[in-house]
């Protein structure tokens, strides 16, 4: 009831940023713009999603879409025990999004991931830096078109050789 | 005289690193804190030191080939990462799987559950210095590891669940075996309140430490025992039901003020409501098959018909090799369920293909350890490792 | 001196419980402190951000000093093939003993530790010296 309630509402408050409205497995998927997403979010919020359970990246490269990257955003209602993912599409030149640290403080770190990995940016974001890789890290892994085996970056360290005089020991 | 002395003597801020090796913290977390004396005035935390690429690994990777790996993220548990996994995978593929599985599943996980807790209750109690706790939990858990490695071949990393049921079925008399290990479970249990609930020197040191609030806990994506202690009223097994739990009766614990003896209140509470659910299905376990039939081209055949049979080794080389395999539909599936830290669930995205196109898990170690900065402040630096530990953070699933 | 990092961490800490117990082969002192101990036991993945941490640790032990790579992820990358974990310490760190599986039974540990007190059992003074006092 609140679901349907809701994006009803959303579809006729925003109907410029609204995409399209699917539905699989059961659970509804609202796609929205991605410079919209922040006035969305916040609508929401005030219907009752009070809960923002998970905010991840899709690299969309070889599975097509509206754009290359898109946010998704999953919402909970405690009151309902309602979800709903939103999803926000970016293209992938100089790729940002509002970010939504403003309405739920969980939003922090897990935008860092985002930034980290995909190379998002969040305007509005109190501190943006690398959180999973070293910070002089060059590249974004999780991108399509990153190699899973890395740029050798993992063979980059010094070789400490044994003490003085010691050989290496067989039994 | 003195107040002279005083006056002269100016303090500077002292910048501590607590290090990604310690003995203190639960794995390898950094936190770099400013101290005022001994207390602290600000923490930054940093994380990423035990990154290792799972979202990466699971592009590569077969449906049925990633359950080994969801193992490795919340090692104190992993039976629990495998089931969410199959859960999702099967609500991606649109399977049902038997009633047998279900309940063997919610046994699992609930012995998952008493294990992650115990550990976490002893490390708390350990770097608080009380090592009885650590010792009398770990010796339990060494029966349960028993009683893993009878159902599922080793101790940590089970791998357990496929993707439309179990590996194997659990052998006769494994049910005996578990209601001797719950009532050992149960005794530790008992010894473990007696030594810590009226104990002077633990209401000292975890009384009003760390409190979270209401509103603190909602904006800040906690879940699990850590908000259920500061009063927030949700447990997905009774409020999203998932997998067979409907059919349980058991009781959800909460506490009202949010500190750190809250917590450890509330996992010792959902310790006995553990034992409670594990005898419950043991009770009501119907007989059946605990994997779906291969006809349908998404699960692996019974080991014996793949040796013995044509069929078998066929539908087994339907699923298994690199130019077949499994044709989901394309779409995208997420599955919340209760670990033992809070929501965990896996989104998959899928396009088709025998490996899935992006596998994401929703750590409940990151959201619940993002509090913690606020946490801190105001507080002394011994209060530190009370408040890390009630966190329970597991450094495999913060980083993946 | 453990240095835990993943799931093998966990095994380390049942080799200390009360079931299999370490201390009955002569290591029940574990301490933190690279300055005060001679065995470093890497059990867990090592990632790019943790390396510098373990080369430091490393170095800041005192001779003599043994190392012990515990599990499959320290001695060889693990099923871990991807772009942020080292691919064996031993690439980096001089090993001595390694101890195969994922994670390894505590048993496999307690056997580890006793290869390295045999190995000790086996050495000269000749091996510290330099070689131009001889």
């Amino acid at each position: 009831m609140l679901i349907e309630q809701t994006l009803a509402q959303i579809e006729e408050k925003f109907p410029n940023s609204i995409l399209e409205n699917t539905e699989f497995a059961g659970e509804q998927i609202l796609h929205v713009k991605g410079q919209h997403i922040l006035k969305v979010l916040t609508s929401l919020k005030a219907n009752g999603f009070n809960f923002l359970a998970d905010l991840t990246a899709i690299d969309n490269l070889t599975l097509g879409g509206y754009e290359r990257f898109a946010v998704s955003y999953h919402l909970l209602c405690h009151k309902t025990a309602d979800r709903l993912t939103v999803k926000a599409y970016v293209s992938d030149k100089k790729p940002s999004l509002p970010s939504v640290e403003s309405l739920w403080k969980t939003a922090d770190w897990q935008e860092r991931e985002v930034f980290d990995l995909f190379g998002i940016k969040f305007k509005g974001h109190p501190n943006l830096v690398r959180i999973m890789n070293p910070d002089d890290y060059d590249g974004h892994p999780l991108r399509k078109d990153y190699p899973r085996l890395g740029r050798k970056e993992r063979y980059d360290f010094p070789i400490v050789d044994r003490g003085i005089n010691k050989q290496k020991r067989t039994e | 005289m003195t107040r002279a002395i005083e006056q002269q003597l100016e303090t500077d801020r002292m910048i501590l690193n607590f290090g990604p090796h310690h003995p203190a913290t639960h794995g390898t977390l950094r936190i770099i804190m400013e101290l005022e004396g001994e207390t602290v005035v600000k923490a930054t935390p940093e994380i990423g030191y035990l990154h290792s690429g799972f979202e990466k690994l699971g592009e590569d990777l077969d449906f049925n080939q990633y359950i080994t790996i969801t193992d490795r993220m919340n090692y104190l548990s992993p039976l629990c990462n495998n089931v969410a996994y199959a859960l999702s995978a099967e609500k991606l593929m649109d399977l049902e799987v038997s009633k047998r599985t279900e309940y063997i599943r919610v046994l699992m996980c609930e012995l998952s559950r008493i294990a992650d807790h115990l550990l976490n209750v002893g490390m708390l109690a350990v770097d608080l210095g009380a090592m009885t706790a650590f010792l009398y939990g770990f010796r339990v858990r060494e029966d349960i590891y028993d009683l893993f490695e009878i159902a599922t071949g080793t101790r940590l990393t089970t791998s357990y669940t496929l993707v439309g049921g179990l590996m194997r079925d659990i052998p006769e008399g494994f049910d005996k075996a578990v209601q001797k290990v719950l009532e050992e479970v149960e005794d530790v249990a008992n010894d473990i309140e007696t030594l810590l609930n009226k104990n002077r020197i633990w209401h000292d040191r975890t009384k009003n430490i760390g409190i979270i609030s209401k509103e603190d806990a909602i904006t800040y994506g906690i879940s699990g025992p850590m908000a259920r202690a500061s009063g927030i009223d949700w447990d997905i097994r009774v409020n999203e039901s998932y997998s067979i739990y409907e059919d349980f009766d058991f009781d959800v614990a909460i506490a009202l003020n949010g500190d750190v003896f809250d917590r450890y209140l509330v996992r010792m509470e959902e310790i006995r409501q553990s034992i409670k659910i594990c005898r419950q299905s043991l009770d009501r376990m119907p007989t059946g098959n605990v994997i779906i039939d291969p006809d349908f081209g998404f699960s692996l055949p019974p080991k014996d018909e793949v040796y013995n049979s044509i069929e078998g080794l066929i539908y087994h080389f339907e699923v298994t090799m690199p130019n077949r395999g499994m044709t989901p539909p394309i779409g995208e599936a997420y599955v919340p369920t209760e670990s033992p830290n809070g929501e965990l669930g896996y989104y998959i995205v899928s396009d088709g293909n025998r490996t899935p196109y992006r596998v994401r898990t929703r750590p409940p170690s990151l959201m619940n350890y993002s509090i913690f900065s606020k946490l801190i402040e105001g507080h002394m630096l011994s209060d530190a490792p009370a408040i890390l530990g009630s966190i329970n953070v597991i450094a495999g699933e913060l980083d993946r | 001196m453990p240095f835990g990092t993943a799931c093998c961490g966990i095994e380390f800490m049942a080799v200390l419980a009360a079931r299999t117990d370490i201390s009955r082969f002569g290591a029940e002192a574990i301490r933190f402190s690279p300055r005060q101990s001679d065995l470093l036991i890497v059990a867990g993945r090592i990632s790019i951000k943790m390396m510098p941490v373990l080369i430091r640790i490393y170095e800041q032990m005192p001779e003599p000093k043994w190392v012990i790579s515990m599990g499959a992820c320290a001695s060889t990358g693990g099923v871990f093939d991807t772009y942020s974990v080292i691919q064996g310490i031993d690439n980096f760190i001089p090993v001595d003993v390694y101890v195969p599986g994922c994670p390894p039974r505590p048993e496999g540990v307690v056997e580890s530790l006793m290869k390295i007190q045999n190995l000790i059992d086996k050495e000269k003074l000749s091996d510290y010296t330099l070689s131009s006092s001889k």
